[in-house]
């Protein structure tokens, strides 16, 4: 046995026997090699924790002893298993031991430990500084990158702001060995301490004019640091930029170099990094963008293409183009440089070049246009973020003159794309189709179209959207429910489609059964196919309860388009009893519907009018439909009625009088143009302008929706009228309004009065319009009517419901203007209703 | 096909705890191995992006930023196994196991503190052999 083993044999004589006989039987720790052999040979996890456990035991002991000559070798063989897994934090402190050394072996492997080991969490690491510091002012060059790469690598800010200055100093030496190290650890000495920046100004000063291509190569990565970190940097070191033309050009010009020769190109990284400190001088500079332009379009031009490095290099410089203000001729060099990339083998080049495309469309878009055809190529593409490139490029491409040709081959994309695709592809047709569609039919076809083949990756919000599209292209309506009621034949799994189909059955079923498609072959479908269908979807397990929802009131919507009354009732009291709270609440209120008030019931279920697009997404202020509401947000609110108007109109009606603002509901409106009918009803009125009052007692629109919203949900209608007489408002040419009360129950304040409106002439009086006005201390809410035409001769009448806000229990006044036309002439006439039995108003 | 993880060298210059490394390595090694022939060299990796090339049973991976040159870097990655290759006299994977501390050497001469620092092989491999004659 060696040496140091001796001196413990004479201490543990003491301690006995046993201790001694152990000590001496200590190997000298295994070599290295011979460790890691060993750990190979076995064949389980468990059986090379084992060893490992053994050698660390084995380590730890020499460790203890202060063992010099080995500890080189077991902190070599620490830092084997450490990065194996397996922890090693009680060798920290013996790389510090080992750093201290004198011998290079010994350091080598200490500063390797420390990098590995140690970090800035650990306080260990700060008794390295000033190893480190000696060992920067070393003799030898090699102790001394050591240490620049050690400092450089895991240097901590205290470190660093302990060492910068001997940094600083290495970076001034001749030796181009240390100043590249010094470089770079100086990059990372910013890095951590942003602030120090200001002491590596002078050492800047000469940097680039060294020939040492590796000194220059940190150089630039050095400035490039500094001018990103800091404006003013940047400023400073603009006057840089004929030098580095100037270096870059002999590196093109220049014949073959071997040292730094890669593929025939020399030292294409200092190119690429001179580049990119170019880009970063040039942004937003006009002069010094104005000195590259000649060196940039030569790089683009002669740079070889066919290996990876040139292309690389093209890459940089194309990107330097692109962000600084380079003349159009450049840019126009950079994009065709990006599209020849497009066509190349080499998938990588491709992605880049689809990347730098994406980024630059917004501001080139007619250069990037010219590659259209190659781009959707890359849709087929086999890897996967080549695809979404391309996918999001060719949205951005996608314009009026060539949205028939892309959207071909977007929608075959959609058909063999990836899940993870489908939803953003969805979108981005939806909204494509939207700016640029040619024609309302193309429209819905290519609506359609995604909707069968990637229904259900469609996003929650495109229903609405769609269903409006759809009301609003009117002169489609047969052909869009014929094309959804053939898809639903097909496949009812995808909610989506279902949803906005069956909102169409209800909608236009009346078009469907009787055949008027202009567009295509009609199809013959009967009611009860139709009516099929829609139950169908009620009871299917592929429905969600929205798309039965859905379908629910597509079926009570038919009840006023189709004849079969019957059997629609029986479904929807089925339904009274559903489980499902939204379906059980729609059917309680739909048999209602039939029940109490089917004389509202037409005009309830009438065609929806076109929608205006809100703005908004939320609950609408003013007003409610004429039809249903849907379960989703309420877009389509139609903001027809100009309440307004009918407002200021009655205030001139009353003259002086000091009558409160009214507010009014929406007309009802016939099916087509609705809005513009009722304007022309206003027309002859003197419509000045005011503020729309807002509407105070309207329910809002949310979920779940109240087919009779406007109504109150609490039970308005008390059947026990509570004995108020009606009265007879007006009764005029034939024409007799009749007044009856009721209380609303949870309001005292409210007095519900339904008008009655009846003919007793031959002719029927049609477009009625019935308008009101309160004094100011009443506010008073008119309800739809339950239609416009005043049948003849008794045959039947208008109701309309009046809601009077009465707080301070005034007797209530009321003025009535009443309009309709009368064998084919328009009439018009005012009242004064002063007769209200008491008990109306007390 | 079972792919066995092994990580035979990693040089952080970023600070991480022990586990963070051991799950950044995992991460890793999760998304680039299920990678094959027909996908880009490049996969983005949390705010990063991984540039990494096979050679035989190795994956060699660098973590930049996004706005870095990938291209660049796949060069670099070449340029190191081109050393490697030298400095080993044609390198297998056994000569990176048992010579762990002198592939770290290779490493810290071609990068510092996370950039390119010398892309001469020549005169890489000048140093590593003065290196090698110090011990």
């Amino acid at each position: 046995m060696s040496g140091p083993f001796l001196p413990s044999v004479a201490s543990a004589e003491d301690s006995g026997c046993f201790l001694v006989s152990l000590r001496l039987r200590m190997p000298a720790p295994i070599r290295l090699r011979e460790l890691i052999r060993t750990i190979r040979t076995a064949r389980t996890q468990a059986e090379e924790r084992e060893m490992i456990q053994k050698e660390c035991a084995a380590i730890r002991s020499s460790f203890r002893e202060e063992d010099n000559t080995y500890r080189c070798r077991n902190v070599a063989k620490l830092l084997y298993m450490h990065m194996l897994g397996y922890p090693a934090h009680f060798g920290q402190l013996e790389c510090l031991k080992l750093i201290a050394s004198q011998k290079f072996t010994d350091k080598r492997i200490g500063y390797l430990g420390a990098m590995l080991l140690l970090d800035e969490r650990q306080d260990v690491h700060l008794l390295m500084t000033n190893c480190i510091k000696n060992d920067l002012n070393h003799s030898t060059q090699y102790v001394q990158g050591l240490a620049l790469c050690t400092l450089g690598c895991m240097g901590s800010s205290e470190m660093c702001r302990d060492l910068a200055g001997e940094v600083e100093k290495l970076l001034k030496t001749s030796n181009s060995y240390l100043r590249k190290k010094a470089a770079l650890c100086a990059v990372h000495v910013i890095r951590k301490v942003p602030e120090l920046m200001e002491m590596f100004l002078p050492a800047t000063k000469n940097l680039l004019s060294e020939k040492n291509h590796g000194v220059l190569h940190t150089s630039v990565v050095l400035l490039t640091e500094m001018c990103e970190r800091s404006p003013d940097m940047l400023t400073h070191f603009r006057k840089l930029v004929p030098q580095l033309v100037r270096i870059l050009k002999n590196l093109i010009m220049s014949g073959y170099s071997p040292e730094h020769d890669v593929s025939g190109i020399s030292d294409p990284f200092l190119q690429v990094r001179i580049l990119r400190l170019l880009r970063i001088l040039g942004k937003s500079d006009d002069d010094s963008s104005e000195a590259m332009n000649d060196i940039l379009a030569q790089v683009a031009t002669n740079t070889e293409t066919s290996k990876n490095v040139g292309n690389a290099i093209l890459y940089e410089t194309v990107l330097t183009i692109m962000d600084i203000k380079s003349e159009s001729g450049l840019r126009v060099l950079a994009i065709n440089i990006l599209g020849r990339f497009l066509l190349n083998n080499d998938k990588n080049i491709r992605y880049v070049a689809l990347t730098s495309l994406l980024k630059t469309v917004q501001t080139d878009h007619n250069a990037v246009q010219r590659h259209r055809s190659t781009i959707v190529d890359c849709l087929k593409d086999l890897d996967v973020s080549i695809k979404r490139r391309a996918m999001e490029l060719s949205f951005a491409l996608v314009n009026g003159n060539n949205i028939r040709g892309m959207m071909k081959e977007l929608l075959y994309f959609l058909d063999s794309c990836d899940p993870e695709f489908k939803a953003d592809c969805a979108s981005g047709v939806f909204l494509a189709a939207e700016k640029y569609a040619p024609s309302k039919r193309w429209h819905i076809d290519t609506i359609m179209r995604v909707l069968t083949t990637a229904g259900s990756y469609v996003r929650d919000d495109s229903v609405p959207n769609l269903i409006q599209l759809i009301t609003n292209s009117v002169e489609m309506h047969a052909y869009t429910v014929q094309r959804l009621y053939k898809a639903l034949l097909d496949d009812i799994s995808q909610q989506p489609l279902v949803q906005v189909a069956s909102w169409c059955i209800g909608e236009y079923g009346d078009l469907l059964v009787s055949g008027q498609c202009e567009e295509e072959e009609p199809i013959q479908v009967t009611e009860d196919e139709v009516l099929d269908v829609l139950e169908g979807l009620l009871v299917s397990n592929l429905s969600t309860p929205v798309t039965r929802g859905y379908s629910l009131t597509a079926i009570m919507k038919l009840s006023t388009r189709f004849s079969s009354v019957n059997r629609i009732k029986k479904v929807v009291s089925i339904y009274g009893s559903s489980i499902d709270v939204e379906l059980q609440q729609r059917a309680v209120e739909y048999n209602a519907l039939f029940k109490k008030y089917d004389h509202m019931r037409p005009a309830l279920l009438e065609r929806m009018p076109i929608m205006e697009k809100t703005a908004t997404n939320g609950p609408t202020e003013i007003v409610q439909t004429n039809g249903e509401t849907e379960s989703s947000d309420s877009k389509h609110m139609p903001s027809i009625a100009q309440p307004a108007n009918q407002a200021n109109d009655l205030l001139d009606l009353l003259g002086g009088h000091d009558v409160g603002p009214v507010i009014q509901t929406a007309l009802p409106t016939k099916p087509a143009s609705a809005g513009g009918e009722l304007l022309d009803l206003l027309g002859d009125l003197s419509l000045s302008g005011g503020p729309a009052p807002s509407p105070t007692p309207s329910v809002t629109i949310s979920q779940p929706p109240f087919l009779l919203d406007g109504l109150s949900s609490q039970p308005l209608f008390n059947d026990t009228a509570a004995g108020i007489p009606p009265m007879t408002a007006y009764n005029k040419n034939g024409l007799k309004i009749e007044f009856t009360f009721e209380r609303s129950n949870p309001n005292p304040n409210i007095s519900v009065i339904t008008i009655h409106a009846s003919n007793t002439t031959e002719a029927d009086m049609t477009d009625f319009v019935f308008q009101a006005a309160v004094p100011k201390t009443f506010q008073l809410q008119l309800l739809s009517p339950s239609s416009n035409v005043v049948p003849a001769l008794n045959q039947g009448n208008i109701t309309q419901v009046i809601r009077v806000l009465n707080p301070q229990k005034q007797q209530l006044r009321m003025r009535i203007k009443l309009t309709y036309t009368y064998k084919g002439a328009p009439v018009q006439d005012l009242a004064e209703v002063n007769n209200f039995p008491p008990q109306s108003w007390q | 096909m079972h792919v066995t993880l092994l990580t035979r060298l990693a040089k952080w210059y970023m600070q991480f705890d022990d586990d963070e490394k051991q799950k950044l390595i995992e991460e890793v090694h999760a998304v680039v191995t299920v990678r094959d022939a027909k996908h880009t060299n490049f996969v983005e990796f949390r705010n990063f992006k991984i540039i990494y090339r096979r050679y035989a049973g190795l994956y060699f991976c660098i973590c930049v930023d996004v706005t870095d040159n990938n291209l660049a870097y796949l060069e670099g990655i070449h340029n190191f196994v081109e050393v490697l290759n030298e400095y080993f006299h044609n390198v297998c994977e056994l000569d990176l196991v048992f010579n762990f501390y002198k592939v770290y050497t290779v490493v810290d001469e071609m990068f510092l503190a996370g950039e390119i620092r010398e892309t001469s092989q020549t005169k890489v491999l000048k140093q590593l052999l003065m290196l090698q004659s110090l011990e």
